[in-house]
Parts: structure tokens; sequence; C-alpha cells
């Protein structure tokens, strides 16, 4: 059975990879149906959804239009969540790696410098970075990957300690292999699983620093995201929903999508459930 | 047609016609099909089968414990008159406990952890209501002194983690008897304990069935303790009765031939063979090997030592399999551990043909693994559940050089002899059995051209009849590869059937060593003689094997 198949007998998965490629679609299409820049205003403000033609989600505060600007975020967000998660990713894998598997000083030595990190609190850290840096989008995502690796670095620790002594590792030892092959080889493909699962909630979580971030005018000026948009709206939240309400939900289905295919990856990846079904 | 008997009027439980449905997916569509028995009163009935078999199935099911879409679809479960099927939930509870007591196998985890064990039976009152708090721990007091824990007013006081596995399993069956009840369920009660420890519990088990006139239907796979305590015997084989009957005619003559199959791959029953102990220079000379595991202390606590090997001295020579027997905690694994090199021995020598391994370190040793390979003892955790078995095979060869395409090969190989096939190659640990796992690690040993082999409690995960199957394969390929085995057990059974000289081990301590034959016939120690007296079912009658 190809990968694919295996893929797509989860449904879920199938489901939330349709959502996550329209969502991929809205970004790349965006330029297409919306020529204009999503920041000129274009309407008078305050304009509901389905009230005017051209303008289905309404216009926010200052007159722009919101379905323009929900298509133009997606792109920003998909970019800002999916970047920092592979960085955090790359940093995090490979440390917990080295901690869990090596333990002892190198253990300590690395803990240390992770709980360094865990100790500032995330977000305001993030917003040093940004602040210092200049915000733009590199420095957004590098400051949400900076915040967010250390718990990988500790699921990933926590995984390799309770794998290390497993007896087919021990069997991969005892044959010869060197410490390279069977961090690669035997353990990490086991921790798999896990990181998935938590790889795909970072990318959610990403997607609301960011938001949270241009909320307090970190974000970077030429390019609308989805989270401002909602830290835009917040304030005015009572009189006109629609404002806080769209960009919600598409970062409530991006994450649903994420999860989805997260899940009947981890399946798709497991050669006993796959070939159970 | 199902095996049946008649309903008498001392009859306490009695199973009739049971059917247990297994979800869809599951191997076979019913877990226990047509089965029928009863259990007298004042007696114990063994029932007896090797896993997935069912016999726990309609124990389940008169306790009301089945499983998740696992359902009893037709037949009737009697206890005192009452369809036990036909209870509701709240009834069931009830009746748990109270006339149904039960003991589960693993006592470490069939007890909170957190609680104090005094605090645990008192609960089983509490659950029915019965005295007040006071009462009921002197109740759980008397318990604990009627099942014979050592120092019962601390053992009240005691947290599970404190007791040994045997003092636990004694904390169960004082749970059980708590509220006298009429039937006791026992569930391989014993598997998870040392022999003298099994024995000593099986003891406790028959004299308390005998005191309080209890029923007892005790659930094993081992015929040698069904010799040891059963009145009467049910054999159950993929869900269905093969045999039932009183334990003697059974045990000594057959009727069917699951059960005589069954009987025969008990290796208890052979005295070893006399073996030729060849004299020719040894293989492996252990000198002197010392292991002492150190826990590191905390801000207040003193470190904690423990003396796995002290000063363990043996040799093995070319083509000799040598037994290490011991209990747990006497420090045989750690012993086979050191000998691979997957424990840093403190001090000693580890000679293989000359060569000392035991301060190799780093490269230096990973040259020399090839020599000493394992066969672990869990067959499902040994394995990578992400590896392809012929992968699994290669990759010794492969880290040490062979080619990826002549390495697999040489693994499909090594799959067709140990009998697997060398389609096997391309399927996923999983797939198969746990007999046919440990056949996969067998070929995984042997791919490397090891010297001397140590099998970890190799046997000790399978069903009997498996557990045959497995010793006959290293039997033969021992005899065409000319092999040499370091095999370790806790089962004397076993190392008699396959070993060449047995060395029994106690607290890292080599107590007495010797052939196979010496060892059994003749035992120096008291310590052997100890362990040779608590093998199940030794001087019971067993019928002669064919």
């Amino acid at each position: 059975m190809s990968f694919f198949a295996r893929f797509a007998q989860n449904r879920g998965a199938l489901v939330g990879l349709i959502i996550l490629l329209l969502i991929i679609a809205m970004a790349i299409l965006a330029p297409l149906l919306f020529p204009e820049s999503p920041w000129r205003m274009v309407q008078r403000p305050f304009l509901p959804p389905l009230s005017q033609d051209g303008f289905p989600l309404g216009t926010d505060t200052m007159g722009r239009n919101v379905a323009s600007g929900l298509m133009h975020g997606a792109w920003v967000s998909l970019l800002i969540g999916l970047v920092s998660t592979s960085v955090a990713l790359l940093i995090g894998v490979p440390l917990g790696a080295i901690a869990g598997y090596y333990g002892g000083i190198i253990d300590d030595v690395l803990m240390r410098f992770t709980e360094f990190f865990q100790t500032i609190p995330n977000f305001a850290l993030a917003i040093v970075l940004v602040a210092i840096m200049q915000p733009s989008i590199t420095s957004i995502v590098l400051a949400i990957a900076i915040v967010s690796w250390p718990p990988v670095a500790r699921l990933v620790r926590a995984e390799f300690m309770s794998l290390r002594n497993r007896e087919y590792v021990e069997a991969a030892r005892l044959v010869g292999q060197s410490n390279t092959t069977i961090i690669l080889r035997q353990i990490l493909p086991n921790t798999l699983s896990p990181i998935i699962v938590l790889a795909s909630l970072m990318v959610a979580t990403a997607i609301l620093l960011e938001s949270a971030l241009s909320f307090l005018g970190l974000g970077d000026p030429n390019v609308m995201s989805w989270g401002y948009m909602i830290g835009a709206a917040r304030t005015v939240i009572r009189q006109a929903w629609w404002l806080s309400f769209f960009p919600g939900v598409a970062i409530l289905l991006t994450v649903l999508a994420l999860n989805l295919v997260g899940e009947g990856l981890d399946d798709a990846l497991n050669p006993k459930l796959s070939r159970e079904r | 047609m199902p095996i049946t008997e008649n309903q008498s009027a001392d009859t306490v439980l009695s199973i009739r016609d049971l059917n247990i449905s297994l979800p869809k997916g599951a191997d076979r569509a019913l877990a226990v099909e047509d089965v029928s028995y009863e259990v007298k009163r004042g007696e114990i009935m063994c029932v007896v089968g090797e896993s997935g078999s069912g016999k726990s199935m309609a124990a389940n099911a008169v306790m009301g414990l089945l499983p998740k879409g696992v359902n009893a679809t037709h037949g009737e479960i009697l206890f005192e008159g009452q369809d036990l099927l036909a209870l509701s939930e709240k009834q069931h509870r009830a009746l748990r406990g109270l006339k149904i007591g039960m003991i589960f196998q693993e006592p470490m985890t069939a007890l909170n952890p957190l609680m104090r064990v005094g605090a645990q039976i008192a609960e089983v009152f509490e659950a029915h209501g019965q005295f007040t708090p006071k009462e009921r721990q002197a109740r759980a007091l008397e318990l604990l002194i009627e099942v014979g824990i050592p120092q019962p007013e601390k053992a009240i006081r005691a947290y599970p983690f404190e007791l040994s596995g045997g003092q636990r399993q004694r904390v169960m069956i004082a749970m059980a008897l708590a509220l006298e009840p009429i039937l006791l369920i026992a569930d391989e009660p014993t598997t998870a304990l040392d022999v003298t420890t099994q024995a000593q519990i099986l003891e406790l088990i028959r004299d308390l069935q005998q005191r309080r006139g209890m029923s007892v239907m005790f659930i094993t796979h081992d015929f040698g303790v069904v010799a040891e305590i059963a009145n009467r015997v049910c054999v159950m084989r993929h869900g269905k009765i093969v045999e039932l009957g009183d334990v003697k005619p059974v045990l000594e003559n057959p009727q069917d031939a699951y059960t005589q199959a069954l009987i025969a791959a008990i290796p208890s029953n052979a005295v070893p063979p006399h073996r030729e102990t060849s004299q020719v220079a040894p293989l492996l000379e252990i000198k002197q090997l010392n292991k002492i595991f150190r826990s590191r202390g905390g801000f207040l606590k003193p470190s904690r030592e423990v003396r796995a090997l002290e000063d363990v001295s043996l040799t093995l020579a070319r083509g000799e399999t040598v037994g290490i027997v011991g209990e747990s905690g006497s420090g045989k694994s750690t012993l086979g551990r050191c000998v691979v090199r997957l424990e840093h021995p403190d001090s000693g020598e580890l000679l293989l043909d000359g060569v000392n391994l035991s301060q190799l370190k780093g490269d230096a040793l990973r040259r020399e693994r090839h020599r000493v390979q394992m066969i672990f003892q869990d067959p499902y955790a040994s394995l990578n559940p992400r590896t392809k078995v012929g992968m699994a095979i290669a990759q010794g060869p492969i880290a040490n050089g062979t080619p990826k395409a002549a390495a697999l090969k040489q693994a499909g190989e090594l799959l067709d002899m140990v009998g697997l096939g060398a389609s096997a190659v391309e399927r996923f640990p999983h797939e198969f059995s746990g007999g046919q796992r440990q056949r996969i690690g067998i070929a995984r040993a042997l791919a490397l051209n090891p010297e001397l082999i140590v099998a970890d409690e190799a046997v000790s995960a399978l069903d009997v009849s498996i557990q045959a199957q497995v010793l006959e394969l290293l039997e033969e390929l021992k005899q065409r590869l000319s092999l040499s085995l370091l095999f370790i057990t806790h089962d004397l059974r076993v190392a008699a059937h396959i070993c060449d000289r047995i060395v029994v081990m106690q607290h890292g301590r080599i107590v007495e060593q010797g052939s196979a034959e010496q060892i059994f016939l003749a035992p120096k120690e008291a310590y052997t003689q100890d362990l040779l007296k608590a093998i199940p079912g030794r001087e019971a009658p067993v019928a002669a094997t064919a």
C-alpha cells in the first residue's frame, strides 16, 4: 500500500488535508482575486458582511476589505507557523536527542541551557527579540522559534531516555552500530508520534504568538496577517463581531487541519496500524 | 460434541454452554465456545491453557469484568442459583469481593502504590459497608496474620513497594479473602514469582482453601502447578475445552492429543541426560568478576550500593552450553550483560579466547562486539517496531562493513534456517507471534557468526509448547553450528533440558556449579536443594511421555 493510500484511510486526515489545501489555495489566489493591497481603505468602515457587493465579509474599522485581508493574511500566518516550527524542531530535536541518549554531564549541560530559555517568559522574550531585530517576517519567525524550542527538546529527551534502554536498542549496540546510527535509525523513528503531535500544536501556537506580537504593533508593517486583524478588532468586538470572527475561524480551521494531518501522518508512518486496518 | 458434566448438589459455580464473542477484527469470532464446567464445594478447579486459549475469559465473565467489546452471547453462569450474566452492574458489584474473591497475576500493579497495605484491605470492608473503621483495621491485621506475612504489625503500615513480590501476593490473597467468599478466582497468581516463592504461595492457597472450605478456580498455564494443587482440571485450547476431569487421570493418562503434547512439552519430567563434557581449552574464562550498582545519593539521601556480582569465576568450553540459574536478584542477568558488555564490570577479567573484553571501551569495544551476541528475553521489546525484520537482522553485518544487498540476502538465509522462510524479510515484527519473534531474535544473534551467544531468559516469555520448539531449534543450531551458549534462566526445568553444565547463583555469588546431571541428582548445597524442591509438580504423578 502506498504511503498516501495509508494516509487517506484516516478520514479525518483527509478532511484536514483538504482544509489545508484550501487555505494554501487562498494564499496563492489572493493577489489574483484581490489585486489591491489589503491595507487600502476602500469603503466606509464597519460595513457588515454581505451588505454590499464585493465585500462579502464587510469592512473593518478603517474601511479595509476583510475578505481581502483574510486571503492575503493566510500566506503570512501559514508561513510564520510552519517555518518557525521547523526551525524550533531543528534546534530542539537534536539537542533533546543528544541529551537523552548520552545522559550524564552532557545531559546536565544541555538541560541547564534549555532551562535558561524556559525561565524567561516566552512572550516577553519574543517581544524583546523582535524589538531588537526590528519587526520583519524573518525576525518574527526567528523570535517565535527561539521561544518555542525548549518544550521540543524536553519531550525528545524524555522519549530518548525511555527508549535508549529498550532491548532492541541494546541489540543494535551489541551488533556494533555506532551511536549516530542508533540515534537516527533505532530511536528517532520511534519518537516521531509525539513529535508530530507536538509540532502540529506548535504551528497553532506560533500563529497565535504572531497575532499577539502584531497586536502590540510588533508585526511586520508590510504584510497583513490574521493575528493583526484580530488584534485590531479586539476593541470593537461588541460593535463589529465579524472583524475578529472570520480571522478567528480561519486560525481555528488551520490549527484543526494541521492536527488532523499530523494525526494521519502519524498513523501512516506507524507500520503496525497501517497493516491492521 | 462439547465435553460436559452432570450437575450435583454441591456445585458452587456452574458454567453452561458459554459463548463469549470477541470484537470484529480479532483472530477468531468467539473467545470461548460451548464451554461448560463446574466448580464444586471445597475443590480446586484448575483451568489450564496457553496464551490465547480463552482460559481467563470465563473467569472474567464470572466477575463481570469482561473487556469492552467482548460479550457473553450464549449460555449461563449459575452461582448460588443466580445467573450471573443476567445481573446488573450494581448487583454484580455487590457480589464481587463478598461472595467471589479474585487474585491477579501481577501483585505489583494490582495494589495501589500510594496506599498503605492495611488501608487497602480495609477498603474491601468499606466497599461493602461492613464494620467500623477501627474494626476494619483489626480485621486487616487478622487477615495478614492468617496469610502468613512476617511481622504483620509492621506490614499493615507498609506501602506495597516495601514488600517483596511474594508478600504482595499474600496481601492480595488477604484482600480476596477479607469477606470470606465462597469462591476464590486466582488468575495466574504465581506466574510472576520465583519458584521458591511460588511454592509457598501455592501451599498457602491450598491451606486456606482447606481451612475455610472454599472453592477455588485456579487459572494457570503451567501443568507443574496443576499437578501441585488441583483436584480437577479443565484443559482449554482455542476457546474450547479439550479435556475435563479429575487431576490424576488427566495427568497420568491424558486422552486428548493436545493435552498429551502439553504435558510432554514440560521440560521437568526428564532428568537431564548424561552428556560428555569436552576437555578442550575454554572459550570463555570469567575470573573474579565484580559489579556494584550505586544509586546516586540525593540531598539528604545516602547513596545505595547493590553488589550484583561478587567474585564470580567460571569457564565455558567451545561448543558447550552453560546454564546460569537463580531467582530474581541473584545477579544472573547482570552476569550475562557483563559478558556481552552491556554493563561495564568494576573489576575482574572476561577472557574470550584469550582476549580480555572486560576493560575495552569505545571503538575498540565496538570492533569486538560481533564475537559475543545475545538473545533477549522479551520477544516484543527486542525488535524495533519500525524496522523490517530483514533489516533488523542485516543491520549487524552492515554495521561491520558487509554491503547492504549481501547482508539482506544473508538475513533471508538465516530466517530460513530458523524456520520462518526467507519471505519474512519484508515484514514488520508485529506481524509475528511471540515464538516467531524469538526465532527472529535468534537469527539476529547468528548474523554475525558469533563465537558465543548469551541467551537471557530467552524462552521465559513463551508458552510451553512454543518454548519446547524454540529450545529444540536452539539445540539443533547448536549441533549444526557448534555454538557455545551461556543460557540464563530462572527455570531449572528449562536448564535441565538444554544445558551441559549448570551454575547456580544467589545474591550475586555462585553457590554451586557442576554438570546438569550432578546438580539435579546430587545437589550439594542447601539452596540448590531448595530450588529443586520448589519446582512445581516434581513429585506428582505425570504421564510417561511417549
